[in-house]
């Protein structure tokens, strides 16, 4: 191994989601907090068998909904009674029904853009490329494939003794990636 | 202890003997297979369809809108009435992706991603209109809360302002719910095709998705928040078209069993035209697996069901005409059934009332010729129901002297027309070069997706005994 030659993590294979998700919970009760499971889909349960906090996207979204109602209050008192005041068949300027639909439209519109943004933020994307695809086999974990990565930050991380742990709880291949 | 129940299982979502890997070929290989002929010719007939759609809406522009067939009193007709039919077809996509999905309908995986294609397509040609009946189009800008050089601000009390708001909210948030699901099935095509510039496009697209868990955790959240905002949005946007009318005072459009009805109606004729187009390509596309005879049934109750509603809300429009006891309320049913407009009125409840009643039988609800006409015949019958409500309340209003009666002219027919080809251009697109199955999503409903699947089966899982 050359001197330059740094480590990103170390990559093991399963066979299905049952196995990955038992591997899983192997490697979160060996005290590795750096690591993630690869998979096609969602597996339900596996939150869990990694230990993962619930995600935090709910507050985000709550915060942008409430932006939305206040501005979208705001933007229509104001405009109906301080920027351009009109006298529509004697009703009042403040018209707090008539502002509902419009008030509902934008908290959706900002609520969506919360959860939208809110999801790339917190899964740290988009980038546009990651050591991760380095590897060659991980391109199946789109297709078929079942995968969990150890990284080299994780300070229980020893690329030999890791690599021979994820091998004894089940791994069918192991790969090295490179940084 | 004797055993007086029985579990009915579900039936399998997926036919035929598919793996996880076969599904990803299955429709990670339409993209990258050569483009058949009849998609080149497809593609050619929109492209006339959409520049006559584009010659027309100039003309419109450099000649005013007195090109169409609008008259003193019928100042809206085969404008409104096309933006009302294509914003209620776009109402299918979100019903399918969002209110299925909070209902968890594992059936939609197999059609959500193609009917919310079809949404935001048909929400453009929705918006189309009513941006082209304004006349002025130069002053389009006008309807947004914009600050200008004229210190004017639009009138928040106009149920026109709050569709404005509305179709614009939908249309951005569909987009937003659509591009979301299509991010690990971009990853999927990234990661299978072989030229260098696809892959570079398809994986600037795909944001650097892995498929991590800690990816897919928040995408699940993001996934189902989304799906609970576009939930009261699909019932919200529909009803506040329906305000255009409800909220006015003309005889048959001041109601209000309009929102629940606009909503069945809108459903109703979505849920039929991702009928046609789904029966046409599955069979191109070989997705039979996917798109089994069992969602068609599916759907069709689903028809049947709003095409009901719709009939129950014909009826109670003209028992509420004759219970209010208001002249001219009464007149204007009356005058539906029997007057000018009787064959737009009769060819409407053919298509929506009597058309369905064949899906009460399950052969009939199975049957796929069968069930791609009547979805035709809906949507013929759609696009009556909004013109008999435009044109016939405003042709015979409350001032006898002034009723008039509206043709169409040659622009009117060609630029509805025109809109299938921009639909369709946009639509042989989203299938020539996007996963138009969900893949993510179906594989996830396979039975082997489920831990438990392995746990169950004796020794298959090394690692759970």
């Amino acid at each position: 191994m050359s001197t330059n030659h740094k480590t990103f993590g170390v990559l093991a294979e399963f066979a299905n989601p049952a196995d990955l998700m038992d591997a899983a919970a192997e490697v979160r009760d060996a005290g590795f907090k750096n690591f993630d499971t690869y998979s096609p889909f969602p597996i339900h349960g596996m939150d869990d068998a990694m230990g993962l906090k619930p995600s935090k996207l709910g507050w985000i979204v709550l915060g942008h909904g409430i932006a939305g109602l206040l501005g979208g209050i705001a933007l229509q008192s104001w405009a109906m009674s301080v920027a351009y005041p009109m006298h529509i068949s004697g009703k009042p300027f403040l018209n707090f029904p008539a502002f509902v639909p419009v008030a509902f439209a934008i908290v959706i519109l900002l609520a969506s853009f919360g959860a939208f943004l809110g999801l790339f933020f917190l899964s740290r994307l988009p980038r546009l490329n990651q050591p991760l695809f380095n590897s060659d086999r991980i391109t199946k974990a789109t297709d078929d494939g079942f995968f969990l990565c150890i990284e080299a930050t994780d300070p229980a991380f020893s690329e030999k003794k890791t690599a021979e742990f994820l091998k004894s709880i089940g791994a069918t291949e192991i790969e090295i990636i490179p940084e | 202890m004797s055993q007086n129940t029985a579990t009915v299982p579900d039936e399998r979502l997926v036919k035929g003997n598919h793996d996880f890997a076969s599904i990803t070929k299955l429709i990670s290989d339409i993209p990258q297979q050569k483009t058949p002929l009849w998609w080149y010719i497809a593609f050619g007939i929109s492209n006339i369809l959409l520049a006559v759609m584009l010659a027309m809406v100039v003309w419109l522009i450099w000649e005013g809108i007195g090109v169409w067939g609008l008259n003193q009193p019928v100042g809206w007709a085969w404008d409104i009435t096309n933006f009302v039919w294509w914003v209620g077809i776009g109402h299918a996509g979100t019903l399918i992706s969002a209110i299925l999905f909070l209902f968890r309908q594992g059936w939609r995986t197999a059609i959500n991603r193609f009917a919310e294609a079809m949404t935001i397509f048909a929400v453009m040609c929705a918006g189309l209109f009513p941006a082209i009946h304004v006349g002025r189009i130069w002053t389009i800008y006008w309807i947004f809360p914009l600050p200008n050089s004229m210190q004017l601000w639009p009138n928040f009390n106009s149920p026109l302002l709050w569709d404005v708001f509305a179709v614009f909210t939908y249309l951005t948030v569909s987009t937003l719910f659509w591009y979301v699901g299509l991010v690990p099935d971009l990853a999927t095509m990234r990661d299978k095709v072989k030229g260098k510039i696809s892959k570079m496009v398809y994986g600037a697209f795909a944001l650097g998705w892995t498929g991590g868990n800690r990816q897919w955790q928040h995408y699940e959240k993001a996934y189902m928040i989304l799906a609970g905002l576009a939930t009261p949005l699909v019932l919200s946007v529909h009803t506040i078209v329906s305000f255009d009318f409800a909220v006015s005072i003309i005889p048959g459009w001041h109601t209000t069993i309009f929102p629940p009805y606009f909503v069945a109606g809108a459903i109703f004729s979505g849920f039929a035209m991702v009928l046609t187009l789904m029966i046409i390509s599955r069979k191109l596309y070989g997705l039979e697996d996917i798109m089994t005879v069992d969602h068609i049934e599916k759907m069709n109750i689903i028809i049947l069901v709003t095409g009901m509603m719709v009939g129950f809300a014909y009826a109670m429009e003209f028992f509420i005409a004759w219970y209010g006891g208001f002249e001219y309320e009464k007149f204007i049913f009356i005058n539906r059934a029997l007057g000018p407009y009787a064959w737009a009125y009769w060819t409407m409840i053919t298509c929506n009332v009597v058309a369905p009643q064949f899906f009460w039988v399950k052969k009939f609800r199975r049957n796929i010729a069968l069930t791609f006409a009547l979805s035709i015949v809906i949507n013929i019958g759609m696009w009556f129901e909004r013109f008999v409500i435009v044109v016939s309340s405003l042709a015979t209003d409350y001032l006898p002297s002034s009723w008039g009666y509206f043709s169409p002219t040659y622009v009117d027919v060609l630029t509805y027309v025109g809109t299938f080809g921009l639909f369709l251009t946009f639509f042989l697109l989203f299938m020539r070069f996007l996963p138009m199955v969900a893949i993510a999503e179906i594989k996830a409903v396979l039975p082997q997706a489920n831990p438990a699947y392995y746990r169950s089966q004796n020794g298959h899982s090394s690692k759970s005994e």
